[in-house]
């Protein structure tokens, strides 16, 4: 998948989680936690639709590091598998 | 890092109270008066005895608060520093000529700013009001309104996003300090580091009596407003029995309390009783995070941790192994509050973090813990243990709208309720005398929560008598939810209730009729989330919506939450004869 490919999953993700939201106003560099106001069940929500659409299984430890949309991004350009399911 | 550590030295360590019946047969409340300083010319006040007594006692220097920033970063806090910031935001609020009666609100996220508005606030002997930075502009307006706060302490997004929108629509609202702003922007929306870099360090606390408003903390309501909760300075002898006797706080401690002070517990055990008996309380600015919280444990050798259950649910979820991974030899003691710690939860923190998490109950009402487990008394997983010296609980049924029966019988299923009279329990709601006045019955507060006590004298959650929705440890008021729906063009009628989930115990679900001429599709679905969301804030908005042909109603009209919830969970349906019969 490339960049822009990934940016559509993972934001059309959001976009039901929290529909009220313009994805390209907000700070991708910024804790998405408040950018968009989502809390930590959101987020799993988020995790296991991202399961869902691309088969990445991300490890619960690594959470924390998931803390801005651009580290979200770059975190799946890391570790997607070669192949969406 | 070092490996799995059976015993630490901390653990042996001897607890305050170290036999329950004997202390609990002693105790009395008039005791704690005498660990308590007053203040010099008479008085008591929260803030004195959080601050600056220990900086009278010599311990100026000691670390009140260290904050660690969600972006890396820490501030050290002496209880010194402590008192000249609160001190020096005393002033500012005599600079800007408030009055004792007024309401100073705070919607920040946990930054030291807050803490310092709290016990300036509480020097200057105005009420402290904290708002949780999760919610909505419809919980921040609703709550402002009602509190008529006169000042809210808050950053430029969320001045921009949860109270610029209804300012005009709250008179009492004079001023908006932000604390992120290096200037003043207007005469009314003041930059907090201008105002506090003007104030003197000097500040003499004028005389606050026991009974003086000190603290407003609003809790949900099932069928109308938040309501607002009042205490007093008096409660500080709560949060110091409590620190002391079940917290088992000793001098030289490292506390932390993951509370957020937007919640009863981020204030009572978040500031109060770990400053009140002079230890050090570490404060994160981010919210869960496994790995960052067991390096917290470990890096500032935390000696007494108090969380919830949403929280340890989740570091169960987490494949990592503390002990192996993590030194947490200095964590002598685990406590949780905000909903009833599950046995697996216990047996997990035995199994995994060598020690017992004890659980406790209380409520936004009590003002601090009522009813807990102690480390010197044997834990019953799932129970949350006995009542505090100084309370007597019961379990009780109401036989008249002005009379109770006892419950005697162990294991009999009845409504918790507390024998009036304790330091901190709230002293009313505010502009709501008569549901203040409807919390007392017959010479008891009644809860709202229902329970049982079983033959050991060991009490058990059972669940709400009411309609009100504990999720990730926080109550949420079906009707705020259900009134914002309402707004929507489409929708006719909505319910809403707490459904089981796993992790944050029950989870907010609304479901729908639609009005004719509305289809049940997903685009709609997202409009009712996003509406409910922009006015809620995530904290509140249902995370799941559901379309109904039907909602179960009395005959008045009223959407029956309880059946409603009993047919979703497929539980019996029990007393349905004023229900309205169904097309």
């Amino acid at each position: 998948m490339n960049e822009s490919e990934i940016r559509q999953v993972v934001v059309g993700i959001f976009s039901k989680i929290a529909p009220e939201i313009d994805y390209d106003e907000i700070d991708a560099e910024e804790d998405l936690r408040d950018e968009i106001d989502i809390d930590s069940m959101d987020f799993l929500n988020f995790i296991v639709a991202l399961n869902e659409k691309i088969g990445i299984d991300i490890p619960e430890k690594d959470y924390g590091k998931l803390v801005s949309l651009n580290d979200i991004l770059e975190y799946v350009k890391a570790n997607a598998p070669a192949k969406p399911v | 890092m070092s490996q799995h550590i059976i015993q630490s030295p901390g653990k042996s360590k001897k607890a305050n109270l170290d036999n329950y019946d004997l202390f609990r047969e002693k105790f009395r409340w008039e005791q704690v008066r005498h660990k308590l300083d007053g203040l010099p010319g008479g008085g008591l006040n929260l803030a004195y005895e959080a601050v600056d007594r220990h900086v009278q006692h010599g311990h100026g220097e000691t670390i009140a608060i260290r904050w660690l920033g969600k972006k890396g970063g820490q501030i050290d806090l002496t209880y010194q520093d402590l008192s000249i910031q609160s001190n020096r935001f005393a002033n500012v609020l005599d600079m800007l000529k408030l009055q004792k009666a007024d309401r100073i609100f705070v919607l920040t996220g946990r930054i030291p700013e807050l803490y310092i508005t709290a016990l300036g606030t509480w020097k200057y002997g105005a009420t402290f009001c904290p708002l949780f930075s999760a919610f909505g502009p419809e919980p921040v307006y609703q709550r402002l309104d009602i509190g008529g706060g006169k000042v809210i302490v808050t950053t430029k997004a969320y001045y921009k996003n949860k109270v610029k929108p209804s300012w005009d629509k709250l008179p009492n609202l004079e001023y908006v300090i932000l604390t992120d702003v290096e200037e003043n922007v207007d005469d009314r929306i003041l930059s907090w580091k201008w105002l506090m870099s003007d104030a003197s360090d000097n500040y003499h606390i004028p005389e606050t009596g026991e009974e003086d408003m000190a603290i407003l903390h609003f809790t949900s309501g099932t069928t109308g407003k938040p309501k607002g909760a009042i205490h007093v300075h008096k409660a500080v002898f709560v949060h110091y029995m409590t620190g002391k006797y079940v917290l088992d706080m000793h001098p030289g401690d490292i506390y932390w309390c993951t509370a957020d002070p937007g919640w009863v517990t981020g204030t009572s055990y978040g500031i109060l009783a770990p400053l009140v008996h002079g230890i050090t309380n570490i404060i994160d600015e981010k919210d869960f995070d496994a790995e960052r919280w067991y390096t917290i444990l470990e890096e500032q050798k935390v000696n007494i941790w108090y969380t919830a259950p949403t929280a340890i649910r989740m570091l169960m979820r987490v494949g990592i192994e503390p002990l192996e991974h993590y030194d947490l030899s200095n964590l002598r003691l685990v406590y949780s509050v905000g909903e009833p710690l599950n046995p697996e939860a216990v047996h997990w923190g035995r199994d995994h973090l060598d020690l017992t998490i004890n659980d406790n109950w209380w409520q936004t009402e009590t003002g601090g813990i009522m009813i807990s487990n102690y480390a010197s008394m044997p834990v019953k997983p799932g129970s949350m243990g006995k009542p505090i010296p100084g309370i007597e609980a019961a379990i009780i049924n109401k036989t008249g709208s002005d009379k109770v029966e006892i419950i005697k019988d162990s294991d009999v299923v009845g409504q918790l309720a507390l024998k009036p009279g304790w330091p901190s329990m709230f002293r009313g709601y505010l502009h709501n005398e008569d549901r203040y006045n409807a919390s007392f019955v017959d010479g008891w507060y009644v809860s709202g929560d229902l329970a049982r006590k079983d033959a050991d004298g060991y009490f058990w959650f059972v669940g709400r008598a009411d309609d009100i929705i504990k999720t990730a440890g926080h109550m949420v008021g079906p009707f705020e939810v259900e009134s914002v729906l309402m707004e929507h063009d489409a929708v006719a009628e909505v319910g809403v209730i707490g459904v089981p989930d796993p992790v944050i115990g029950e989870m907010v679900k609304a479901f729908i009729v639609l009005h004719d001429g509305f289809e049940p599709t997903e685009d709609l679905k997202l409009s009712l989330t996003g509406l409910a969301r922009k006015r809620l804030g995530s904290a509140v908005a249902p995370k799941e919506i559901e379309f109904k042909e039907n909602l179960p109603k009395t005959r008045s009209g009223k959407v029956m939450r309880r059946l409603l919830k009993a047919r979703e969970l497929g539980e019996d349906e029990g007393d349905t004869s004023t229900l309205e019969s169904e097309s």
